[in-house]
């Protein structure tokens, strides 16, 4: 069936909103209640007892030699408490701290400034103005040096030499990573009929959450306990982190993440900030919040994409495709601070082979320093699956233009077939499982593709451009194994604990962490659909380290996948106990008695049963229990991920085109995802929507952007554009249902599918209307216009 | 969160009190009408003025009227007021038609036409209106008051006539028989500043175009008015031809600079279409009013 969302949301085939599943269908978000009364607590909204104030004072140069720093008159303002400079850091060794990606990022700056925004002193005050204040009154000499801002020219010999604090180092080459077989892949090009290649850039663009980031560290000076409530997607990560780097003793750490108001990737790592705030707090003995402005998160927190890609696919003439191959030229900024796997210094992008069913592939990935802000984040992508599915689902539609055929049709003809499932990919993937042509059909049916087309010809012959574009993604989420997956060390599995109370309500504590994603719903339906009790018997805790067991958070769509998975095994360990303790109050075998949703029964006499509060109670009670199984009703487990899971999706965009100043108007947009087990589909469907306007926005007008002297242009929500609902089309959804044949309950993980999947349908969409065969991102009307003359588009 | 500087802050109870505190406390005070402009770039700390002189109490600044064959706008009449009057749409639709592209409901609640018109922005798309309906501004100092050209008040990016210790209190708009104007502009999304935009305004006698005004907004233009592609127009029947000689005549007038917005050549291509397209709608709306005097028996 298809829901076109138009105002009401149709019907899915679970019960209706007011029939309250218990167990899985669609169920309005339990956390949404605080939400909409304006209720939640965010960072922001902490007061406590003393609390001062931080600001940090930022580079306005992107390259140069810091000459001295003078903090006498700041120090002399009356509402200041301390200002610290990278010289005080360095006393405490701190100056320097661990990125994510075994490199390291000055907490504050010593020798020289490398990027535009990077963190220069941190002022403690009274109040936030102060703070912002006395930041001004920090006179800082610079002694300008040249700046590398296109990544195109960091490794030109000559090039200035950014991290130069990294002893012996010439160049700002990071690393060299490949996959794939480059021999046989050159061979299969060698004989290929046609190849075509072509150059992309995907932009650098930032996850530009609605909060942004920020902290309040509280050093308890009797206890010796530091206390952290942060803006993080991964506070145990964090918690982990900082003993490791600051010497403090893990259990005197507690990180509380409260709510979250949007991640995106944005807040997985550590920003110097917290560690000032860390450090003004133990100097003063008092709280000290530090919440940075909008520009501040704009200009120096992670960032993302920034790929300079070279594709060329090979196919024979009648459009069989053999392989891939591609170069990528990675951005990372000013110090190498990527969210990724430690094994994996270009993320999952060799995912690249996509959806099809190819010969051979190989990619090799450079990774460079610029003068830009460090990071380079899993923003809402999964890994960089977001640049692999753009690269080759843009390059199968330079493919079609050169063949002259239509790029439906050419991907229906070489997507994988059902049964080739378990797939191993020429990267070294395994795909679990799908029906991809199944999903494509739907969507062409669902856009009604060819009445599209016939539209398109008659428009055309008016002279009006329309354009329809398709992608179809595979995601590899949910990392992860953790024979190969870490960071910094630390395994991606994640544990789960499960305690029923004597009354039949219960307590799920879980270790990764919302930030709007709806875990407080989604996983009290898990537990609910293993359980048979009610959702709202349910609560579920999360991000807070002294509440929870260990686990590396949430991002890369991993929350489902992975702790979902882990909320499922111990909801079943439960389960078993409560048979073992339903049986002796029964007086019965264990083995005799039957499972239904909620209750065990005697096989044969259903009437004769127990449900689980009754269980509860009595395992809390005065029952005898049977040898060697424990009073209470309650479990833990870490669940290991036995591989990735693959969601897929088939996406249709249509647009419309002015032919006299290229604005580009998004028309329709269908999508069709395949996330395999369904658990909320109302929270599935704010995910896409969520991640089908992203994707939009970065098609259309999301760009950091900077000068030749490496001048941030898009420090505000003026330069930095988002769309809003006038940009975005009514999106009309549709889904098919493979489960992941792995995973506890066949979930695969939605929340980055759309993100993922729609740049390339949006782009090929408008490549098609203009009848040009590529242009960069984000196609602003000027850009559109520039590519439908001839030209490159404004310089970025 | 993004705080300003330390300022002082009075609230006007009069606009013979407004002056008199923008002359005692002199060079720092700056008026705050809707704030949109004034606060974000106090926040940047772009400005800082030492004392803000709120003038949202002067509610008789906020009026439309007409009054000796002009509509008189009163200074602090917000964006909302222009967008949703029948009186302003009647006789100038091209009002209209620049609110509904004009930031987004919050900024249009509050922001003033005397605040758009004072902040003198290149891309600010009331001084382009304004210009193409040839408005006169009315200044008021503690000396009396003086009417300007809406040419003459603009003095070029973020610099107007208003002295000192002055303030801009009403925006004169002569009503022409048998005219139609239109405004079109190209943002990279709802509520964006203008990539670039255009203007157009003129009066049809006899079939033939009696009076023009062309006006860009972020252009880059010296002055907002298009002097070349109103000269192009006059004396001339509406038509496509003269159309695009006007377009093109915007375009030599022209000086875009490259930005994340597009390039100089596009910004140009954008003066000649979006002059020629404003051009089409404010004829249409021009033959509308000229048939509609003309069956009610009205001389043009
Ligand atoms: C998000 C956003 C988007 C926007 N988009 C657009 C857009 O697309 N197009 C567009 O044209 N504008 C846009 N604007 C600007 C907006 O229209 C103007 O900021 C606003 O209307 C200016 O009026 P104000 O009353 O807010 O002025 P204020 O900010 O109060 O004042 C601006 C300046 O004018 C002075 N001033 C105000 N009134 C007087 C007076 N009566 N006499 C003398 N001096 C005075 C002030 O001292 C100050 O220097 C946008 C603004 C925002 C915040």
């Amino acid at each position: 069936m298809t829901t076109v969302e138009e105002s009401a949301p149709a019907p899915e085939p679970a019960s209706a909103p007011e029939e309250r599943p218990i167990g899985y269908g669609r169920l309005k978000r339990k956390e949404d209640p605080r939400f909409v009364r304006g209720k939640g607590h965010y960072v922001d909204d902490i007061q406590l007892p003393g609390m001062l104030h931080g600001a940090v004072l930022r580079s306005p140069l992107a390259h140069a030699r810091i000459v001295s720093i003078d903090t006498s008159a700041a120090e002399s303002h009356p509402k200041v408490k301390a200002v610290i400079t990278g010289a005080a850091l360095e006393g405490l060794g701190l100056a320097w701290m661990p990125t994510l990606s075994m490199d390291t990022q000055a907490v504050l700056a010593t020798d020289k400034v490398r990027f535009q925004g990077q963190e220069v002193a941190f002022v403690v005050a009274e109040d936030h103005y102060a703070a912002r204040d006395a930041v001004e009154l920090i006179d800082v000499e610079y002694e300008p040096l040249d700046p590398v801002i296109d990544a195109r020219h960091a490794l030109d010999p000559g090039a200035p030499v950014i991290r130069d604090d990294q002893e012996g180092r010439t160049d700002n080459h990071i690393f060299d990573w490949e996959a794939g077989d480059r021999e046989a892949t050159d061979a299969v090009f060698a004989r290929a009929d046609v190849v075509v290649a072509q150059d992309m850039l995907y932009p650098r663009v930032h996850p530009a959450p609605l909060e942004t980031c920020g902290c309040v560290a509280d050093m308890d000076p009797v206890e010796g306990k530091l206390t952290l409530w942060e803006t993080t997607q991964a506070p145990h990560a964090h918690r982990t982190l900082y003993a490791m780097v600051a010497g403090l003793p893990e259990h005197k750490i507690r990180v509380v993440s409260p709510d979250i108001g949007g991640g995106f990737g944005n807040k997985v790592g550590i920003y110097p900030g917290y560690v000032c705030a860390v450090v003004g707090s133990i100097l003063t003995g008092k709280p000290v919040k530090w919440v940075e402005d909008r520009s501040e998160n704009l200009m120096s927190t992670s960032f993302a994409r920034d790929y300079h890609m070279h594709g060329e696919i090979a196919a024979s003439r009648d459009g069989r495709i053999l392989a891939v191959r591609v170069n990528v030229l990675a951005d990372h900024g000013a110090f190498n601070g990527t969210a990724q796997p430690t094994k994996y210094p270009a993320g999952f992008f060799h995912i690249f082979t996509g959806s099809y069913d190819i010969e051979a592939a190989h990619c090799k990935v450079t990774g460079v320093y610029t003068n830009k802000a460090p990071g380079g984040v899993a923003y809402a992508c999964s890994f960089r699956v977001t640049e692999a599915v753009y690269l080759v689902e843009r390059m199968v539609d330079c493919l079609a233009d050169e063949l002259g055929e239509d790029p439906a049709e050419l991907r229906m003809k070489n997507l994988l077939r059902p049964e080739q499932f378990p797939y191993h990919n020429k990267t070294g993937w395994e795909y679990d499982s799908g029906d991809y042509p199944a999903t494509l059909r739907k969507a062409l049916d669902v856009a009604g593709y060819a009445e599209l087309r016939r539209e398109q010809a008659e428009r055309r012959a008016r002279g009006e451009l329309m354009g329809v574009g398709v992608s179809f993604f595979t995601e590899t989420v949910g990392a992860g194994p953790r024979a190969h997956m870490d960071i910094l060390g630390l395994g991606m599995a994640d544990g789960c604990e499960l305690r029923i109370h004597p009354t039949g309500k219960a307590v799920l504590r879980i270790s990764v962490q919302s930030q709007g994603q709806g875990h407080e719903t989604t996983f009290a339906q898990i537990v609910a659909e293993e359980l048979g009790i009610p959702p709202e018997d349910i609560e579920v805790v999360h991000g807070d380290t002294d509440q929870t067991p260990f686990g590396l958070g949430t991002y890369g769509s991993r929350s489902t996948p992975v702790s979902g998975a882990a909320a499922a095994v111990v909801a079943r360990k439960v389960r078993d106990k409560s048979r073992i303790i339903a049986g002796a109050m029964l007086e019965i075998s264990p083995e005799d008695l039957e499972w239904e949703k909620g209750r065990w029964f005697v096989k044969g006499d259903p009437g004769n049963a127990k449900t689980i509060p009754e269980i509860a109670l009595a395992a809390h009670g005065a029952l005898e229990l049977p040898e060697g199984v424990e009073g209470h009703l309650e479990a833990t487990t870490v669940y290991n991920p036995p591989n990735l899971t693959y969601p897929y999706g088939a996406y249709i965009c249509v647009v419309d085109v002015d032919p006299g100043t290229g604005v580009v108007k998004v028309r329709r947009f269908v999508a069709v995802d395949d996330c395999g087990t369904r658990i909320n589909p109302t929270i599935i469907e704010g995910q896409v929507h969520g991640g089908l306007a992203d994707g939009v926005g970065m098609a259309l007008m999301e760009i950091i952007a900077f000068d030749e002297d490496g001048n941030c242009l898009s420090g505000s929500f003026m330069d930095y554009l988002l769309p809003t609902a006038l940009e975005v089309p009514a999106w009309e959804l549709d889904h098919t249902v493979t489960p992941s044949p792995h995973h506890p309950i066949g979930a695969k993980g939605i929340g980055e599918s759309a993100t993922v999947g729609s740049p390339p349908a949006v782009v090929n969409a408008v490549m098609d209307a203009i009848g040009v065969r590529h242009a960069d991102m984000p196609l602003t009307p000027g850009r559109v216009w520039q590519a439908m003359h001839g030209g490159v588009g404004a310089p970025q | 969160m993004q705080v300003p500087a330390a300022f002082e802050y009075r609230r006007a109870s009069s606009v013979e009190d407004a002056l008199a505190l923008l002359e005692t406390l002199g060079e720092e005070a700056r008026v705050v009408a809707g704030g949109h402009s004034l606060l974000p770039m106090m926040k940047l700390r772009l400005a800082r003025p030492e004392y803000l002189i709120d003038i949202n109490d002067l509610s008789d600044l906020d009026y439309l009227r007409v009054e000796g064959g002009e509509l008189r706008v009163g200074a602090l009449t917000r964006h909302r007021s222009l967008l949703e009057s029948e009186l302003v749409g009647s006789h100038f639709p091209i009002f209209h038609d620049a609110e509904r592209v004009i930031a987004d409901p919050p900024v249009r609640n509050r922001g003033t036409i005397g605040g758009s018109l004072c902040q003198a922005d290149p891309s600010e798309d009331l001084s382009a209106v304004c210009a193409a309906l040839r408005a006169t501004l009315v200044v008021r100092g503690r000396g009396g008051t003086r009417a300007i050209p809406m040419a003459a008040f603009y003095r070029g990016p973020y610099e107007t006539a208003v002295g000192p210790a002055e303030m801009l209190v009403e925006i004169r708009l002569p009503l022409v028989p048998h005219s139609g104007s239109a405004y079109e502009k190209v943002e990279r999304k709802a509520g964006d500043w203008a990539v670039a935009a255009a203007g157009a305004a003129l009066s049809l006698h006899g079939g033939r175009i009696g009076q023009a005004g062309i006006a860009l907004a972020a252009l880059g233009a010296a002055t907002v008015n298009s002097v070349r592609a109103e000269q192009a127009l006059l004396g001339q029947e509406p038509t496509e031809q003269a159309f695009a000689a006007a377009g093109r005549a915007a375009a030599q007038d022209c000086d875009p600079v490259t930005d994340g917005r597009g390039s100089a050549e596009y910004k140009r291509h954008l003066a000649d279409e979006l002059t020629r397209r404003a051009l089409r709608r404010a004829a249409d709306r021009a033959a509308v009013a000229a048939l509609a005097a003309g069956a009610a028996g009205e001389d043009g």
